[in-house]
């Protein structure tokens, strides 16, 4: 590739813009023709970045589609089914119940962290600067940096039987609510939720700060001016101008919770029952324990559009108009 | 600013105390867990009389830590530097270079921008199967290579697009080619950019789970989280090595951290203003 590329021609793009020589002369047009090759020659720079997107990437994007629309176990021969996946996908109970579990989840991997992230970030602002603010930003930026599953094992042992949640709990003399919370029927959807937002709270903390630190401190003198209190600082001034930073966080948080698999599958692999099951792990148990090949790849199509759908509006409604 | 008064002050600093707190907690009690006595069962936070330091060496060797950190820098030497290269070569191509078609380029990448691994996985499997590569370190390091390559990409190519154009028309006068005018001129330009992106890649990769254990059967061929979800699965009914294990696992990625901390909270904010 080097020998390819250091052959071509000293003007490729930029040299072919009109400029020197006069027009028309052969000197130019030839200039010309040569900037036009030396520009597709620009491909070489792509093409290796795009065979291994399209080769691991998109042509498994393209089997996913084609396999969803055949029933198969892995081994022997596909039959055609055409769209009967997707409809067992929007009409098994299991299922539809699986997604929702994967909405829940929003609540806790994106509302929680943003809202609080708005709070601590405001406060960071105000009365942490300095030393104290980096530290706070440091800690509560450990969370995003090791992996998700060493955060599933510590969040197991912490709100397990003999764990520090009902440790506390007991200490404060509510010992009768004690219970462990990822194994229990009602809590332990919510109690994924809880490791999610502690992931994630450090992630949205930061961007926000970094967003809160850009905003032009006339704004707030004329908020002061109008005799605007912190309160309504907030809601007039810096809300507002955050949109950018908060559509952000929406995004990456919204994805990881949809697409949420790691802390999952360490912290309770789906259980009890189907109560914290999500689609990730779905389509991890039908196509690789169930054998249910299609089917899994409906459920992931299913899965990639959902995203898109959550996403892209987000996207729309905070990039629209940039100050 | 000093119009905040003294009490609001103090429930703020309270509150940031206690989140802060919060956020230690898991890791303060698994490192207690960690020191108690084998065998016994540990309860939430307690510091042990006898801090039983040894049970780390206990956990280096039933964890098989060696082959598992040669393994994982095996995966992230085969994957981040590669990946870094084509991705900014990409990202000069379409960005600076700006060859015809790029956007339609563009615009298939970034359909790949939101996409859940889960999606492809199933596919990948068979794939890999038929390459002949499950159960080898390729398994994890091909697929991941161009599963970056979306945010990579668009991360290079986000930065070349505001490198001044009259750059290379000035290198071109001294009579230097496209590639000489990238590494002498756009590389060093990059390198602020290069160095995030290679800091989260290495992060992505060394954490990265899923691809490892659809992938990957031997745990000393995975990544560390792919390994830890093994050691969990062996040693899930011991806590105490269960957590002096999982707080081996994690240390590297918490030292490189903090060591890269300002480039981390620097490639954020990049992050923010570009993505």
């Amino acid at each position: 590739m080097t020998s390819a590329l250091g052959g071509a021609p000293a003007g490729s793009g930029i040299a072919s813009r009109p400029g020197r020589g006069n027009p028309g002369s052969p000197v130019r047009l030839h200039r010309k023709r040569w900037g036009r090759t030396a520009r597709w020659i620009g491909w070489l720079w792509v093409l290796p970045a795009l065979l291994m997107y399209g080769f691991f990437v998109l042509r498994p994007l393209v089997l996913t589609v084609q396999y969803s629309l055949y029933r198969w176990n892995g081994i022997g021969a596909a039959r055609w089914v055409g769209l009967d996946n997707y409809l067992t996908v929007f009409t098994d109970r299991d299922l539809l119940k699986i997604i929702s579990n994967a909405f829940i989840l929003i609540i806790f991997f994106s509302f929680v962290p943003v809202v609080l992230g708005l709070v601590v970030a405001s406060l960071v602002r105000r009365i942490a600067t300095g030393p104290a603010g980096t530290l706070v930003r440091t800690v509560l930026f450990l969370p995003q940096v090791i992996p998700l599953v060493a955060a599933g094992i510590a969040w197991s042992w912490v709100m397990s039987s003999s764990g520090l949640v009902n440790q506390v709990l007991r200490t404060v003399g509510l010992g009768s609510i004690t219970r462990p919370w990822l194994g229990e029927f009602d809590t332990a959807l919510p109690a994924v939720g809880v490791i999610g937002a502690w992931v994630m709270l450090g992630l949205c903390t930061i961007l926000l700060i970094t967003g809160m630190s850009k905003i032009d401190p006339s704004l707030y003198e004329a908020a002061r001016m109008d005799g605007a209190g912190s309160i309504r600082e907030f809601f007039a001034v810096t809300l507002p101008s955050l949109r950018q930073e908060i559509g952000i966080c929406l995004t990456v948080t919204i994805i990881a919770a949809l697409a949420s698999f790691d802390i999952v599958y360490i912290s309770t692999s789906g259980g009890p029952g189907i109560q914290t099951t999500v689609p990730g792990l779905e389509i991890y148990r039908l196509a690789f324990s169930q054998r249910q090949v299609g089917l899994a790849s409906a459920l992931g199509v299913v899965l990639m559009l959902l995203v898109l759908v959550c996403v892209l509006p987000i996207q729309r409604l905070t990039r629209g108009e940039k100050p | 600013m000093n119009l905040t008064s003294r009490s609001e002050r103090l429930t703020g600093r309270i509150f940031l105390i206690a989140l802060v707190v919060v956020t230690l907690l898991p890791f303060l009690s698994m490192l207690s867990a960690a020191l108690q006595p084998r065998g016994t069962v540990p309860t939430g936070l307690a510091w042990p009389t006898d801090p039983q330091w040894g049970n780390f060496a206990d956990a280096f060797t039933a964890a098989n830590m060696g082959a598992l950190l040669k393994s994982s820098m095996l995966i992230v030497a085969g994957v981040v530097p590669f990946a870094v290269l084509i991705a900014t070569m990409a990202g000069f191509g379409l960005g600076h270079l700006r060859v015809p078609g790029g956007h339609f380029a563009f615009g298939l990448l970034l359909l790949g921008l939101t996409l859940p691994f889960e999606a492809v996985v199933t596919p990948l499997y068979y794939q890999i199967r038929d390459l002949g590569l499950l159960n080898t370190r390729w398994a994890i390091i091909l697929p991941l290579i161009g599963l970056y390559m979306p945010f990579a990409v668009f991360w290079m190519r986000a930065h070349f697009i505001n490198v001044p154009r009259e750059l290379s028309e000035a290198a071109r006068v001294d009579g230097s080619n496209t590639w000489q005018l990238f590494w002498r001129v756009h590389v060093p330009l990059a390198r602020p950019a290069v160095a995030s992106l290679t800091i989260l890649l290495f992060l992505w990769t060394w954490n990265q789970f899923l691809l490892a254990i659809v992938l990957v059967d031997d745990a000393t061929k995975r990544t560390m989280a792919g390994a830890l979800g093994a050691f969990q699965g062996q040693w899930g009914t011991d806590l105490v090595l269960l957590c002096a294990g999982s707080l081996l696992i994690l240390t590297p990625t918490l030292i490189v951290f903090v060591i890269f901390q300002r480039q981390f909270i620097k490639a954020l904010l990049q992050g923010s203003v570009k993505g």
